[in-house]
């Protein structure tokens, strides 16, 4: 009994006795908005991701290496299909497709440093840390310089359009021990809940990292006309073809009387 | 000002949209066609997605149509048993539409369907419009006296069975054949979110052999209740009926289209025809060069 007792309280002992021998710093992060709300006039987001590097002891490490925060902000993710457009007998038709079980529906990803510069490619694959290193996970068994043709593709036009960004160096660090990002989160997002992760890295490697969450949704009257478009479809095209007819025949009523 | 639209997911100007559907209103006020022709690629050449732009682009329609059939049913000038008949084959005809649009997107060849589609009608049509204008304005420039038509339906409609009359047409024909034209225009209807007048004018005049004095009135009769009925077919099936959209563009249309039938009685028809005809022409060369040049984007990516 006494033995058990003592192999019970073995990993508490080592659990205490961890931070002495190998002090890990401790994030502390939060986001300006735990909830974003899309309304009329909704027209995108921007966030503020700021939080705190507690190191143990508060002592900030002494030598020389630097510290180095990687903040990615992720959508919801989908399942997708993608095309390519080939052209066929003189005019451009979808030709070839992939599809991807979970790509990400939004990814923002900012650092103090370009990424490639804190991490090597093992490392930033683990941690999806940059465009480069999305895990897409495609639902074929194409060949690889396929799936990368299709992957730079999709990435292409996320990036173009808002959805995908990086922005190497766009994380503060003030004093070593506070730090804040801004991120744009475009009006086209999808709703859902999105994560902000946040890293911090030294020495080519993964310290510590926190995750906070943010929801995304429709609100008022936005969230009452996409739910009534999905749940009472009927009535809705009753609806929209009942407004087309009032619109039109007030128009003509009012033309006849000037 | 922006605004979010629910069902695209996106916000727009929604200055930009409202003159838009202004700009449209006027042409189809001024040429009596719905103008459906025009807003579905201005809207996917604004960035809403093709499908959302097709559904909500059918609302219009119904909204700019409803004034002009009133109008025309005051004069007379419906024929209320043939467009009976045309609706009944233009219902038929969404529906089947609605299941070719599934079909067509699944296969992922909804877009360059939808784009041939519109360069052989709109080429057709245009083409055909600017020839028999350009023929009217030359005779009366020249003074010589227009050759009287001969009113004749064709004779593939004569050879149909089941004749019946049609008083306020001037027609002894088979119900078959304005209920085959009627399911045509529906499957178009859903497609490419026109109403389908500017095929269906001509339809009437030529194939069928209509009275002039009801053919406008009776197109509209059918538009109505088809882009109607394609609005609905939207609703339950792609759920792609934007109402915040819909809504913005009527508010345009609807004030833009009395303007237009305002200012079409000061200019002379074969000219309004014309000027319709190189519009359609330039729309159907438009998208004509968009499928041969090289598209912007050569990746789409869809929700599966």
């Amino acid at each position: 009994m006494k033995k058990l007792l003592l192999l019970l309280l073995v990993p508490l002992l080592m659990g205490q006795a961890k931070p002495a021998t190998q002090a890990k710093p401790v994030l502390v992060p939060d986001v300006s908005q735990r909830d974003i709300e899309i309304a009329y006039s909704f027209t995108g987001a921007e966030l503020l991701l700021f939080g705190a590097i507690l190191y143990p002891g508060g002592r900030l490490p002494d030598d020389d290496k630097p510290t180095d925060i990687v903040v990615v902000v992720k959508g919801p993710v989908q399942s997708i299909l993608v095309r390519e457009k080939e052209k066929v007998a003189g005019i451009w038709v979808n030709a070839a497709r992939l599809r991807y079980r979970s790509a990400p529906s939004f990814y923002a990803i900012a650092s103090s440093r370009p990424v490639a510069s804190l991490v090597d490619e093992r490392t930033q694959a683990i941690y999806e840390l940059g465009l480069n290193s999305l895990q897409l996970s495609p639902a074929s068994s194409a060949p690889t310089e396929e799936q990368d043709r299709f992957a730079r593709g999709l990435v292409d036009l996320k990036r173009r359009s808002g959805l995908y960004f990086e922005a190497p160096g766009a994380v503060e660090i003030t004093d070593g021990v506070l730090y804040r990002a801004r991120v744009t989160i475009p009006a086209r997002v999808p709703v859902g809940r999105f994560t902000a992760e946040t890293f911090l890295i030294r020495d080519g490697r993964v310290l510590a990292a926190a995750t906070r969450d943010i929801d995304i949704r429709k609100s008022g009257f936005e969230r009452f006309v996409a739910r009534s478009a999905d749940r009472w479809s009927f009535t809705y095209g009753l609806t929209a073809v009942a407004l087309s007819i009032l619109f039109g025949w007030t128009a003509g009523w009012v033309a006849r009387r000037f | 000002m922006d605004i979010y639209l629910p069902i695209a997911n996106l916000s727009v100007n929604a200055l930009v949209i409202v003159l838009l559907g202004g700009g449209v209103g006027l042409l189809s006020g001024m040429f009596g066609v719905g103008g459906g022709f025009l807003t579905t690629p201005l809207l996917i050449v604004y960035g809403i997605p093709p499908t959302v732009a097709a559904a909500s682009a059918a609302s219009q329609v119904t909204g700019a149509s409803v004034s002009g059939v009133f109008a025309h049913i005051r004069r007379g000038g419906v024929d209320t048993k043939m467009g009976g008949v045309l609706v009944a084959g233009g219902l038929v005809g969404s529906l089947f539409g609605g299941w070719l649009f599934k079909l067509l997107q699944a296969s992922g060849q909804i877009d360059t369907v939808i784009a041939i589609v519109y360069v052989l009608m709109l080429g057709s049509i245009g083409g055909l419009m600017a020839k028999e204008s350009w023929t009217a304005i030359h005779a009366s420039r020249t003074g010589a006296p227009p050759r009287p038509r001969k009113r004749r339906h064709h004779p593939l409609v004569a050879a149909l069975p089941l004749r019946t009359r049609f008083y306020r047409s001037g027609l002894y024909i088979s119900p078959l054949a304005p209920l085959l034209l009627g399911f045509f225009v529906g499957i178009l209807t859903i497609l490419l979110g026109i109403g389908g007048g500017f095929i269906l004018v001509p339809a009437m005049l030529y194939l069928l052999g209509m009275t002039t004095q009801v053919v406008v009135g009776t197109s509209l009769f059918q538009t109505l209740f088809v882009t109607a009925m394609a609005t609905m077919v939207h609703a339950t099936t792609t759920k792609a009926v934007d109402i915040v959209l819909a809504a913005l563009l009527l508010l345009g249309s609807v004030a833009g289209a009395q303007v237009g039938a305002r200012f079409a009685t000061k200019v002379k028809p074969e000219y309004l025809r014309l000027a319709l005809a190189i519009i359609v022409l330039l729309v159907a060369f438009r998208i004509g060069l968009g499928l041969g040049w090289r598209p912007d984007e050569i990746y789409s990516v869809e929700l599966s």
